[in-house]
């Protein structure tokens, strides 16, 4: 069996124990409330993850610990085997290859949906380069190629501004797509959007499993039952279940704090 | 190069500017050179210092977009970095006055005034205008680098960063009202005889500076213009917009945010040092906090985020405050107040943004 992850060109990261983030013993508190409570959490290299919690359960402070948004009281947070994230700012953690996609769209939009996916495409990122470099042809095919995944060619030129929520949502997914990231955070993805649109988005992620490694907060069942393989349950900042959707669904506990309400 | 510089502009853009540049550099000192002074169309001398100092001003607010309009940083202390470059430039022109002061001393005559029996050292090197040039080019910006490390590092922004702004200009103006710090105290400097050799009461001076002003405020049009339609002016404009986006896209954003406000002190330091000597005097009270507070003003006048609007903001304000002082000095402030109220509730991308919702161009981009 090929090892996971071959494909993917930066060898910097090293999964070949099959696991692409290692989050252990984590522990975020804020005013003595503990969003975060000794949480241990394991993604592997490749797979499509989805978190479910009700809210308050820690999956957005555990979102920001990863991307270095939040600095966690206890706890390690392994990218691959040798890269700390609680000790590096967030553009280093971008760069790494972890793209975050937040709960409200977050696009730039007085630009064009063609320069939303320039800004945020894999390239170098310093002042000087930003001034001086303009796009070379083969940015521009990984941009049009990002384009077609997320259906927005003929909005190319449309200031990002007036797309619909659900386009808006897309583009930022296109964003992280360009980035060309080993790991995926992805929060919240469907909320607004129509019964179409949820449904686009669910292809949409389950065709990026595989070539990168996905991790799904959701509040809708219907959604996650479409995508899921395995599912990870937080309450109160640790997890309280994991595994396929039928089995988390028939866990009593599960059924207590959360799916039973 | 020339190639890349030819696409900052559309062709139309080009011809309007050289139609104004053309009008500034060409005709308005030919009308003062050949027409009669009887005549109606004759440019009188006095026109081209007070087009000089809205030059300076103009560069000014250029340097505030850049900051404010792209970056959405407002800063009201830009007084502080236009009085480095203006203090700077008045130490040369005080050094260059020689023995003809009032006291015939060889120092500066507030220094006589005050006792001094030698020059303080941070006065060195004032006397050669190669020196006062380097330190006009890098105090302002170097100040500003340092100001901004820390402040963006601990990531202040927003309204707390425009009040620790407007708290440098003010201490900074306390200090140099004190006799004692060496800039004269809360006369400043002032009764130039001379730059580079040439009197600063002939009227060819005076057409001279205002040249070399137009011709810098040109080529900071360029760079800002260059600046802001490179990618890394789509990425000022989308910190402004969603800076943790910015953030997560891999940028660090500090080093954006200290490029620009360094180079928005840049110019704006060169402004006030082509300003001090077409006005003749530099004091303390350009650091006021009202006057770094005006300067943001011209730019929302004219529109944020967008050059041509910097520049003509500070053109129209300014027109409008030498016009007021002389007709109703009293009543300055209330109108500039009022202006700015009225500005920010209907028209908030200002005069430019407001016509340019009518250019069929930006159609293309905006709702109909």
């Amino acid at each position: 069996m090929d090892s996971p992850g071959a494909h993917i060109k930066d060898d910097s990261i090293d999964a070949t124990h099959g696991c692409i983030l290692y989050i252990e013993g984590l522990t975020v508190s804020f005013d003595g409330f503990k969003a975060l409570n000794n949480l241990n959490l394991y993604i592997d290299d490749g797979e499509l993850r989805c978190i479910i919690g009700p809210n308050g359960a820690g999956k957005t402070t555990m979102m920001d610990v990863i991307t270095g948004k939040t600095r966690p009281d206890h706890g390690t947070v392994f990218f691959g085997q040798s890269h700390d994230l609680t000790k590096m700012t967030e553009y280093e953690i971008s760069h790494m290859g972890i793209g975050r996609k937040f709960q409200k769209p977050t696009v730039f939009l007085n630009h064009t949906v063609f320069e939303n996916l320039e800004l945020a495409l894999h390239a170098k990122k310093g002042v000087w380069q930003s001034l001086t470099r303009s796009l070379v042809g083969e940015q521009r095919d990984t941009i049009e190629e990002g384009l077609e995944t997320i259906g927005l060619k003929e909005q190319k030129n449309l200031r990002s501004a007036l797309l619909s929520h659900g386009q808006k949502q897309w583009l930022e997914i296109g964003m992280l797509l360009v980035q060309n990231p080993r790991l995926l955070l992805i929060d919240e993805p469907v909320a607004g959007m129509t019964h179409q649109e949820t449904e686009r988005t669910a292809e949409l992620l389950k065709s990026l499993a595989g070539k990168h490694s996905v991790v799904v907060v959701e509040h809708e069942m219907d959604f996650i039952r479409s995508i899921a393989n395995r599912v990870t349950v937080l309450h109160e900042g640790h997890v309280l279940a994991d595994g396929k959707m039928e089995e988390v669904q028939n866990d009593p506990k599960v059924i207590e704090v959360y799916l039973g309400s | 190069m020339i190639k890349k510089i030819a696409t900052l502009h559309s062709f139309k853009g080009w011809i309007l500017t050289f139609i104004l540049l053309g009008i500034a550099l060409v005709l308005l000192p030919l009308l003062n050179l050949l027409v009669p002074e009887e005549s109606v169309l004759h440019v009188p001398d006095y026109i081209f210092s007070l087009l000089g100092k809205y030059l300076c001003y103009a560069l000014v607010a250029l340097a505030v977009d850049l900051i404010w309009g792209y970056t959405g940083i407002l800063s009201l202390g830009h007084g502080v970095f236009f009085s480095m470059g203006g203090y700077a430039m008045g130490m040369y022109l005080m050094r260059s006055i020689g023995k003809e002061g009032v006291y015939k001393s060889d120092l500066p005559d507030f220094m006589v005034f005050l006792d001094w029996k030698e020059l303080p050292w941070y006065w060195y090197g004032f006397d050669y205008f190669a020196f006062t040039l380097l330190v006009i080019l890098i105090l302002p910006g170097l100040f500003a680098f340092t100001f901004g490390y820390f402040a963006f590092r601990s990531r202040i922004k927003g309204v707390y960063f425009a009040i620790i702004t407007q708290a440098m200009t003010y201490a900074l103006m306390l200090l140099f009202f004190r006799n004692n710090t060496g800039f004269g105290g809360n006369n400043g400097l002032t009764d130039f005889k001379r730059i580079l050799g040439y009197s600063l009461h002939e009227p060819s001076t005076k057409v001279g500076l205002y040249i070399i002003t137009i011709i810098v405020l040109f080529l900071s049009y360029l760079l800002s213009r260059y600046v802001v339609r490179s990618k890394l002016g789509r990425i000022l404009t989308a910190i402004r917009d969603a800076e943790s986006r910015v953030m997560f896209s891999g940028y660090n954003t500090l080093h954006y945010k200290l490029f620009v406000w360094t180079l928005s002190a840049f110019l704006c330091g060169i402004a006030g040092a082509l300003y001090v000597p077409q006005v003749g005097i530099i004091n303390p009270s350009e650091m006021q906090p009202s006057n770094s507070i005006e300067m943001a003003i011209w730019v929302a006048v004219g529109g944020r985020g967008t050059l041509s609007g910097a520049l003509i903001g500070a053109g129209l304000v300014n027109g409008a405050k030498s016009w007021f002082t002389v007709a109703a000095p009293d009543y300055w402030l209330y109108f500039l107040g009022t202006l700015f109220i009225v500005l920010t509730l209907f028209f908030p991308k200002g005069l430019v943004g407001f016509f340019s919702r009518f250019s069929s161009k930006d159609k293309m981009r905006e709702p109909s």
